[in-house]
């Protein structure tokens, strides 16, 4: 089966529900397609339906103005495929599915790429283990189905999710054994006038954040500037050691480890389709090259939300209406000067809510050991590939990521490289005495989901309009 | 001007694929110095993309003689390249879905037999449910050559690029041709600013030869073809012949690390000159369903990769092995078609011959360069 709409939007989180609802005002017709049962993308996870259960009171006001954006989106008239998996994106555009086993494509004259970020791999000695897992994924269970970890958990991460999701944990009922704060320490009068800037644009925010890091400190031992991270287990994580910038080391107990350090922008599809990327330097990421409208490199192709560089709902949101904007005036919809001025009032506030962001980059970026592991670490856990292994390959020639995934099978797995691509890039880049931005990731090769036998052999394009 | 370094050379080898890889190892073990020119890296297009079958099974008779040698090599490739290449001898077979296709392998037989070779055998249902246990019950016989198989095109490119660099040859990544002329008796080859000078020059540049040809002044027509793959999670062993079935696009193997490696020469398309391709699913969706036909239980394995891979192909899928019909010191060695892996050891002993003893008893004669040339329409 094959379909046309005059914009397909791929996410329903802050993004692609603000560009539906901007489309959809110029009477577009459009299709949202996502991953999930539910909108709200990953911010907003299932908002309407945990906004009737225990935890929602715990989760705080944004998640609760998730729950009017979902209401604006599901009045807009856009047509909304829950459960739909996206595993193509083609210049033209064309968007390929899944859903309920069933493959189709679809032909629009715009496509809006509102996918998002994912968290930061996390590589360290033993990061593979059962019983470590990333912050997003725990706090993925405490907001749908309210999980508290049983046992107290250990929290080694940097960033405002990981306070976040302490906060919550701790509001919840969750016991914290240990805080490791692994923000660096850093050169604060390089950042005291973002932090100016910050505390001026958003001090709601700021002060938010400061809340939970004194209540957190009130409440669980609480380490900073931990530099250093390796944990132990036969079958599973049993103990970890840690160590701070100063020295400070202790090895301790434990089942459930959490790690986070940021997100960055999900940019597979925009890989696959050949868009200019650039390096962003205060993220430590690529991000798709994206005009003032939110426009890749391929005509009518549009990236809104995370998936630009990452900005956080509300700058999201307001991406999404100027993307939205300007795909109706490519359908004829309105004019070009009746976009840009509807476009004028949420540039001033998107001005506005990217204040903030360039203090949060500073702040927390990563230590540099997340970026160029010790040689025992795993890179590509898919494949359990060591970092030990890319440095050999990186000997023998100077092998970009390509050539190293032909030699050593990393990459080659089926999460597409998205947990070793900035791994790979980075220590190559250390080898070779070169810069990330001139190694470049992995080629990405479609499906960008998994797709099985059965549903590729269920797509039936024949007659499909091109 | 020349590069002084390079001055000795002996034979520039223009492509790193597998065939110029072979044909630099064989001629730096005939004792020639050995330049091999490769615009990106070693591998990079049809060689690392190759479902790297090992198959003498169905081939054209016209390479039927010098693939069987090939097949011979590859029965003793640790010898040859120190590693055994992943290559493993669990047969290839064809089969047939349907009676009416039982006669297409029957009439396949009685042609090869009738050339007097005997590599292939037709097998019954019984045994081919026995050889390979989990295929569609609905499969009623299947052309087999047993000592057919397939190898690892990755282990298969670090093998022969270890060797011939063992061997002396020198190879250039990141050094694309620009432009070759005519110095006295030798050719003067220009890459990424550079200039390399030898009596004789290997034209093994994959979906490009017909453009290194023209700079050698050889009119070759030349098409490509951009086969597509896919590559399924791991699973247990399912496996382990090459399955490729009469009148569908099937080409079903199972990989060392478990994982399904399905192709057929189902194509998608490519931008030659860009050096991109695409995968085309709507075309690709067939070979899915060839798949899930013959082995049923592989349906709802996930697919983790698919490409199209860029290659030359020639109006009669055959390759061009041989000298240059017009340019003295030129061999051609491209077109393979989309199956050019199996005979990557054989064809670099040709090239050997040819340079290093000015002819070869191996039986190239319908792989001339002349009867594409010769169908070339007057200007």
């Amino acid at each position: 089966m094959s379909r046309t709409a005059d914009l397909v939007i791929v996410g329903a989180g802050p993004a692609g529900m603000a560009a539906a609802v901007t489309a959809r005002r110029h009477q577009l017709d459009v299709l949202v397609v996502d991953e999930q049962a539910a909108p709200g993308g990953q911010i907003w996870r299932d908002v309407e339906a945990v906004s009737c259960k225990p935890q929602a009171a715990f989760l705080g006001n944004a998640y609760h103005e998730g729950l009017a954006a979902v209401g604006r989106f599901r009045a807009s008239g856009a047509t909304y495929e829950p459960n739909t998996k996206v595993w193509q994106v083609e210049a033209g555009p064309r968007a390929f599915l899944t859903r309920d086993g069933a493959a189709s494509s679809v032909k629009a004259r715009s496509m809006l790429l509102a996918t998002g970020a994912q968290e930061r791999p996390v590589p360290f000695p033993g990061w593979t283990l059962p019983g470590v897992m990333t912050v997003g994924a725990a706090q993925i269970m405490l907001k749908t189905s309210g999980q508290v970890p049983v046992e107290p958990v250990w929290i080694a991460a940097n960033g405002p999710l990981a306070l976040l999701y302490a906060a919550q944990l701790l509001k919840m009922g969750g016991r914290i054994a240990g805080f490791l704060d692994t923000t660096p320490a850093i050169d604060v009068s390089a950042t005291i006038p973002k932090l100016a800037a910050a505390a001026f644009a958003a001090p709601g925010d700021l002060l938010k954040g400061l809340g939970w890091i004194v209540n957190l400190r009130r409440h669980v031992p609480y380490i900073r500037h931990v530099a250093r991270i390796e944990a132990f287990g036969t079958d599973r994580l049993e103990r970890f050691r840690y160590e701070t910038a100063s020295g400070v080391a202790a090895t301790v107990d434990a089942h459930l480890l959490l790690v986070h350090e940021g997100v960055v922008p999900s940019i597979h599809p925009t890989l696959s389709l050949g868009c200019v990327h650039n390096w962003l330097g205060g993220q430590d990421c690529f991000a798709p090259a994206l005009d003032a409208w939110g426009e890749t490199s391929e005509a009518g192709i549009f990236v809104a939300g995370d998936g630009g560089g990452i900005g956080g709902a509300a700058v999201a949101s307001l991406r999404g209406e100027i993307a939205g904007l300007r795909i109706a005036a490519r359908a004829g919809r309105i004019s070009a000067v009746e976009a840009q001025a509807a476009a004028q009032p949420i540039r001033s506030r998107l001005k506005r809510a990217l204040t903030a962001r360039s203090f949060l980059d500073a702040f927390y970026r990563p230590r540099a050991s997340i970026f160029v592991p010790a040689d025992e670490t795993i890179a590509c856990r898919c494949e359990e590939v060591s970092v030990a292994s890319i440095r050999a390959q990186a000997a023998i020639g100077r092998p970009g990521p390509n050539q190293i995934k032909a030699s050593t099978r990393a990459g080659m797995g089926p999460c597409q490289g998205r947990q070793c691509s900035y791994t790979i890039a980075s220590v190559l880049a250390d080898a070779e005495g070169r810069q990330v931005p001139d190694i470049g990731l992995y080629r990405v090769r479609p499906p960008l989901k998994p797709l099985t036998l059965d549903e590729l052999a269920s797509l039936d394009d024949v007659g499909c309009p091109t | 001007m020349p590069d002084v370094s390079e001055a000795a050379i002996d034979t520039i080898v223009i492509g790193g694929g597998l065939h110029g890889l072979s044909a630099s190892l064989h001629l730096a073990r005939a004792g020639r110095r050995v330049v091999v020119l490769e615009r990106s890296w070693v591998g990079r297009h049809a060689s690392s993309s190759s479902a790297a079958g090992v198959r003498t099974l169905n081939r054209d008779l016209a390479e039927l003689p010098i693939s069987l040698e090939s097949q011979d090599m590859w029965h003793n490739i640790e010898a040859i390249v120190g590693s055994d290449c992943g290559f493993r001898a669990y047969g290839q077979v064809n089969v047939a879905e349907h009676p009416k296709h039982v006669a297409v392998l029957e009439k396949r037989l009685a042609l090869t037999r009738a050339a007097g070779y005997t590599h292939e055998e037709l097998i019954d249902r019984a045994e081919l449910t026995r050889l390979i246990p989990a295929i569609s019950s609905h499969c009623v016989a299947a052309l087999i050559v047993r000592t057919d198989g397939a190898a690892d095109p990755h282990l298969t490119l670090r093998a022969f690029r270890r060797s011939a660099e063992s061997a002396g040859v020198t190879i250039h990544e990141g050094y694309g041709v620009t432009a070759i002329e005519r110095v006295g008796s030798d050719w003067q080859v220009h890459a990424d600013g550079r200039s390399f000078v030898a009596p004789t020059v290997v034209n093994a540049a994959g979906a490009w030869a017909g453009d290194i040809a023209a700079m050698l002044g050889d009119d070759i027509p030349l098409g490509h073809k951009a086969s597509m793959m896919i590559v399924t999670e791991r699973i247990a062993p399912l496996l382990k012949p090459v399955v490729s079935v009469v009148g569908r696009p099937l080409s079903f193997k199972q990989s060392d690390q478990g994982t399904l490696v399905i192709g057929g020469g189902l194509q998608g398309s490519a931008d030659i000159q860009a050096q991109k391709s695409f995968v085309d699913f709507s075309e690709l969706a067939k070979g899915a369903r060839a798949a899930t036909d013959l082995f049923p239980s592989v349906g709802p394995l996930r697919i983790v990769r698919t490409w199209a891979g860029m290659e030359g192909k020639t109006d009669d899928h055959l390759p061009v092995v041989g000298p240059s019909p017009t340019a003295s010191g030129v061999y051609h060695a491209f077109g393979f078609s989309g199956h050019g892996f199996q005979l990557v050891p054989v064809v670099g002993a040709i090239l050997a011959d040819l340079i290093v003893h000015g002819g070869t008893n191996r039986c190239i004669e319908a792989l001339s360069a002349d009867r594409l040339m010769a169908r070339r329409p007057a200007a």
